[in-house]
């Protein structure tokens, strides 16, 4: 099955809420969107499903423009991040409703019913009520009316992050078995990069109600195109100043500060970059004498169990740093800072992307 | 500790006193229902001293009283099905949909309320007359539809909002038709609201008096109507009149019966 969305744009009320929009997604594959709230992710779904008619371009369906057709001849199926299900019928109509519609024989419906609900460990509340349900279980009810009729598109809105940590860790793992059972194509909306990362498949990273990039995950992840996607794709926020390189060596422009240029960048030519790090590769300088270290005032130090955070002036930028262990700093102190320059990205000034190394 | 031992011993004062104070009248109208004219002119008593049941034996075996009754029963019960019929797809329009002046429109429906039912009377009367409809059950029930309908929609509107609209999204994506979903979906998740919406238009239908009086004369007359009967004739015979009263209240009572969970929520008209 393919998706294709090609030059669509959304405009509610005199507002863009999707740009020029092209993206043909990758057959029977994981496609992540990946964005902050309010980049637009829910309402492009919205386009792919057919509940919401374009306001330019066309939506192709398997090699057939369905650009106007109303969404239930599509077969697609979506899972919400609100758990969505019949609240006046048993766990068992809701999954049994898709069927029912598209009339099955009774026999079938039972057995595919049950088959789904065993896969979802819903088996044993057939008879309740969605309301009757833990969040976990609800969603998991959602789910299955979603894996239950054979849609080719699927399409899951945050559904895990009404969850809590611990049943969204398990569902998390769950996901890309359930969804591997038949050939179908999922779309799946969420905020969190790690969550795209542990999902892998193809990500399109979304800002402002544009796509910035569509790629497989990880070389998205390490190589984005460009510093949008880069900070997309990072939390917290990719670290980011303004240099320039002279010769074997960068300066941070406005002040003296420097460190050596790493082999990958020592190609490009001199001039003005925006050099970005992510906050895992910016760790306190310990008892470490030389190596790309920067000064800073702490801003913000937070240790939360093993991890420590702690946010920093660097020349004007807030940057963030994000290391194991734990590291003890007190607000307003100057710190010392150790960037993996080995772990790196050089943006143009006007944003994109010139050299990436490591990730 | 000491304390709150204390205070349980007088706490049940003021809710005591409160429905003391509430219950008083009603009790008042049932104790004058079970005698006779004569005792409750002539003397004052907690109760009944000579217990009757002819005041209920009047009313259930004279048709004017009876029938009072049915006519009634039959314009509100056509009233609450038309209010609430007519204000499901309104309500559900102005709860899923925008358009141009959605708001103003639900802000008039409101004041409609506002308005007093005496200004309506004449133009009510007028205008069934000239359509024959004077003194049928139709009329008043219609009539009544000029205040019930605003509340109607009111009060669903509320409940349907609180309705995520995606679930109206995941029944069409599961291929449900609109109608298909807005009957067997929709309407059974905002039941209670439906049942808080029909208890209030049976209530304002039940208690309303001008419009009643205004557009029936015997066909169609309302018990409220006939009530005043009694104060003509052969003087005043208040141990009916109380007998009348009593069996007003009832069918608001079982109304409000089924109803007794929501009804907070549906004073808020839905909005909680």
């Amino acid at each position: 099955m393919t998706l294709a969305l090609k030059n669509v744009s959304l405009r509610v009320d005199g507002l863009m809420h999707i740009y020029d929009t092209s993206i043909e997604l990758v057959p029977n594959g994981f496609n992540i969107l990946l964005g902050t709230t309010l980049a637009g992710k829910t309402t492009l779904m919205r386009l792919m499903a057919g509940l919401v008619v374009p306001t330019h371009g066309e939506v192709w369906f398997n090699g057939v423009d369905v650009t106007g057709v109303a969404v239930q001849k599509r077969n697609v199926s979506m899972v919400y991040q609100q758990f969505i299900n019949y609240p006046n019928m048993s766990v068992f109509d809701n999954i049994a409703s898709p069927l029912r519609l598209a009339r099955y024989n009774k026999d079938e419906i039972k057995q595919r019913v049950s088959e789904v609900a065993r896969l979802l460990r819903l088996d044993p509340f057939l008879k309740r009520k969605p309301s009757e349900l833990s969040g976990g279980q609800q969603q998991r009810c959602a789910m299955a009316r979603a894996l239950v009729k054979d849609s080719d598109l699927v399409l899951l809105d945050e559904p895990l992050a009404n969850l809590d940590y611990k049943l969204r860790e398990e569902l998390r793992e769950e996901l890309p078995r359930l969804f591997a059972t038949r050939e179908r194509t999922v779309v799946y909306a969420t905020t969190e990069p790690s969550e795209a990362l542990l999902l892998g498949g193809y990500t399109a990273a979304m800002d402002e109600g544009r796509i910035t990039q569509f790629g497989p995950t990880g070389e998205i992840y390490r190589r984005p195109a460009d510093r949008v996607t880069a900070s997309v794709f990072s939390d917290p926020p990719i670290n980011t100043v303004a240099v320039r390189k002279h010769g074997a060596r960068f300066t941070v422009i406005g002040s003296d500060a420097g460190w050596r240029v790493c082999d990958a960048f020592t190609r490009v030519a001199d001039g003005e970059y925006e050099f970005a790090v992510r906050p895992h590769h910016v760790r306190p300088a310990n008892g470490v004498a030389d190596g790309a270290i920067v000064e800073g005032k702490v801003l913000v130090a937070e240790i939360s169990g093993s991890e420590s955070t702690v946010h920093f002036d660097m020349h004007g930028q807030s940057w963030v740093s994000l290391t194991h262990g734990i590291h003890c700093f007190n607000v307003g102190q100057t710190a010392r800072f150790l960037i993996d320059i080995d772990h790196s990205m050089l943006f143009s000034m006007a944003g994109e992307l010139v050299a990436a190394q490591g990730g | 500790m000491m304390a709150s031992r204390h205070g349980t011993g007088f706490k049940w004062i003021v809710p005591f006193l409160y429905i003391v104070f509430l219950m008083l009248p009603i009790y008042w109208l049932l104790n004058m229902s079970f005698k006779t004219t004569n005792e409750i002119l002539g003397t004052f008593s907690l109760f009944p001293q000579e217990f009757t049941l002819d005041n209920y034996k009047a009313i259930f075996t004279d048709p004017t009283w009876y029938n009072g009754y049915i006519n009634s029963l039959i314009y509100v019960c056509v009233n609450t099905l038309i209010s609430v019929t007519v204000a499901l797809p309104a309500a559900y329009a102005f709860s899923r949909y925008r358009f141009l002046g959605d708001k103003h429109l639900f802000f008039w429906l409101l004041t409609n309320r506002m308005a007093p039912a005496a200004v309506f009377a004449l133009p009510f009367f007028q205008l069934y007359s000239a359509l024959n409809l004077f003194d049928t059950h139709i009329a008043v029930a219609l009539a009544h539809c000029l205040f019930n309908i605003p509340l109607a929609v009111w009060i669903l509107e509320g409940f349907m909002s609180g309705v995520p609209k995606e679930l109206d999204e995941t029944a069409y994506i599961d291929g449900y038709p609109f109608w298909k979903f807005f009957l067997k979906i929709f309407l059974p998740t905002i039941a209670a609201g439906i049942g808080v919406a029909a208890f209030f238009c049976f209530m304002f239908s039940w208690v309303e008096l001008l419009l009643a009086k205004t557009l029936t004369s015997v066909d169609a007359k309302p018990i409220a109507a006939v009530m005043t009967r009694t104060a003509s004739s052969s003087g005043y015979e208040l141990g009916l009149l109380a007998a009348a009263g009593t069996l007003t209240m009832i069918p608001g009572a079982i109304v409000i019966f089924f109803v007794r969970n929501y009804i907070a929520k549906g004073f808020a008209l839905g909005r909680v």
